[in-house]
């Protein structure tokens, strides 16, 4: 039976890049199919925060 | 000396980018000294070792940029600061549109998305692997810092949901011809790989690459990942993805030496793998696991190469990979003038991999080398910025890259310690490796080569002769220059090989020679 590895495996690479901008180019530069997710610390980088919005989500 | 300050609230940049902002600030006028960072707790610690505490610090958050100068007087540091936002500017790609925040946006735009490339800061990293996973994105996790309680609780999620997490602290990755993070331009072909080290897995594949084979895919697993804690998780994973993968004939398996439950676990997998394994333990010596079955064991990364491609009926010889320097009979007429004083090697890494398979090459050949990643710990540095007798840093290591950018990206520490090194009467050779490929530094040599000049200097006229040895991990189709590289390393002087283990080699014959 075919895993969902074996798919990532056999087929083509899409990628979702979180963080270094400089991951994404060099996957264009492959002609590899990417888009670049501009991660920032969500609520600030406060932690009290994260965790509260955390438990309301 | 003054100092200047200045932050820029709510605006989040990667660090690669901020170096690259830190070098144009620091090519300022009259700055001495700078620093280009996000306002999290462990960048504010090092701004204060820096001498810099200052209110804007204080109050900056992790979503703050953080820009700080030391410069000769209040007016240099000013002007300089004054060009931060064209500096930050300068790096975004103009009228582009604006990208997607979070991985659901991203999916949304991007639903045949199926792999989440993950490089944020490891504090926030494992929450943002959860929702990939969640959403059944496969993951290569380059972040470092994740716990390891996270590692095995998202492993384990993974496992479930039949999806690979490669990582975290994953470098490298070749998938179906694409190169991840730290990668080498190789080309497709029936070898494939599963490695708990980065490095390993550049100069392995690199290495089949100039071999004239290929690459079926090279899964990383992060370095962790073979330990007791995780029992090699990931490797048994991918393990079996390449034993039903079509194209692949042979899989290498490459590490430090595994846990012992992790390693019987995978010694297991192994044995019921229709393909033959080729084991990799670096530094475990031959008896931790003896060849069995369909399982061959090889001492070094080259040999790893060598049997490999053996077993995909491309025989080579060794002298076929990473050839000899014509210049090495040079190179040994040079260390007969050592002088007494010069008796050791001193080894700066920016590899892990191949610090730690240096110093196995060495203790084969009798020396027993110091490093702040020991093979033994009774050989751990103290100080891992003083170097005793032998002694090989991995400069990759997380004292050396907390909230600084990694050797294979920036020289700047590399060529401070080739300088001390120099400077030392006991120092004999200067062992060194440079690392090309995707996302590496664009000219690793050329950022290190004045340094290693004026180390041969300094020691001419102290009345030493230096030797330095070099090896170059890449391809001749990566974005740098291999040949440009190896040249400009030639012309220095440098002996250089286009293999690690070969250098390590070298340098421990050369030291044996003048009389150990």
């Amino acid at each position: 039976m075919e895993t969902r590895v074996d798919q990532l495996l056999q087929g083509t690479i899409v990628v979702l890049n979180v963080g270094l901008r400089s991951f994404a180019e060099s996957l264009e530069r492959q002609q590899a199919e990417v888009i670049q997710i501009d991660w920032a610390p969500p609520a600030g980088g406060d932690k009290e925060m994260m965790e509260l919005l955390d438990q309301f989500l | 000396m003054a100092t200047g300050v200045a932050t820029r609230r709510n605006q989040y940049y990667d660090s690669v980018f901020l170096m690259g902002v830190n070098r144009r600030l620091l090519d300022s006028a009259g700055v001495r000294q700078s620093a280009v960072l996000m306002g999290s707790e462990a960048n504010k610690s090092l701004l204060a070792d820096l001498g810099i505490e200052d209110v804007q610090v204080q109050h900056a958050r992790p979503n703050d940029l953080v820009a700080a100068v030391i410069a000769d007087s209040t007016q240099a540091a000013e002007a300089a600061l004054a060009q931060l936002d064209d500096f930050l500017a300068g790096g975004q790609p103009a009228g582009a549109s604006p990208n997607p925040r979070t991985l659901e946006e991203g999916l949304r735009l991007k639903p045949a998305g199926n792999l989440a490339v993950i490089s944020i800061p490891g504090e926030y990293a494992a929450a943002e692997v959860e929702k990939a996973l969640t959403a059944g994105l496969h993951v290569f996790l380059f972040s470092s810092n994740v716990p390891v309680e996270d590692e095995l609780r998202l492993k384990r999620l993974a496992g479930e949901k039949g999806l690979l997490l490669m990582g975290p602290d994953c470098g490298t990755a070749i998938l179906g011809g694409v190169g991840l993070g730290f990668s080498n331009a190789v080309r497709r072909g029936p070898i494939g790989v599963v490695a708990a080290a980065g490095t390993g897995l550049q100069e392995f594949t690199s290495q089949v690459h100039a071999a004239g084979s290929g690459i079926s895919h090279a899964i990383g697993t992060g370095g962790r990942d073979l330990s007791d804690a995780i029992g090699g998780l990931t490797a048994v994973a991918g393990l079996e993805a390449l034993d039903r993968d079509a194209q692949t004939r042979v899989v290498a398996v490459i590490s430090k030496p595994p846990g012992p439950k992790a390693l019987d676990r995978l010694l297991e997998r192994i044995r019921s793998t229709r393909k033959p394994v080729i084991g990799c333990f670096l530094g475990a010596g031959r008896e931790l696991v003896k060849a069995k079955g369909n399982l061959q064991i090889a001492s070094t990364i080259d040999e790893a190469v060598r049997v490999s491609l053996g077993e995909v009926g491309r025989p080579v010889e060794q002298d076929e990979l990473g050839p000899g320097d014509t210049e090495e009979e040079r190179v040994r007429q040079e260390a007969r003038r050592w002088s007494k004083t010069q008796r050791y090697v001193r080894g700066l890494f920016a590899g892990g991999t191949f610090c730690y398979q240096s110093q196995q090459i060495l203790r084969e050949a009798g020396l027993h080398a110091h490093s702040n990643a020991p093979l033994e710990p009774r050989l751990k540095l103290g100080d891992s910025n003083r170097s005793e007798q032998h002694t090989l840093v991995d400069m990759g290591s997380e004292e050396y890259t907390l909230a600084r950018p990694h050797p294979m990206i920036d020289g700047t520490l590399r060529r401070q310690r080739i300088l001390q090194e120099g400077g030392d009467p006991e120092t004999a050779v200067l062992l060194l490796d440079f690392v090309l490929g995707y996302n590496a530094s664009a000219d690793p040599v050329g950022a290190l080569l004045d340094g290693i000049r004026q180390a041969v200097q300094g020691a001419r006229a102290g009345g030493r002769t230096l030797t330095v040895v070099a090896s170059i991990c890449g391809t001749r189709e990566d974005p740098q220059d291999l040949e440009a590289q190896r040249r400009l390393l030639r012309e220095a002087g440098v002996c250089v090989f286009q293999s690690s283990a070969r250098a390590a080699a070298f340098c421990a014959s050369l030291v044996n020679a003048a009389g150990g």
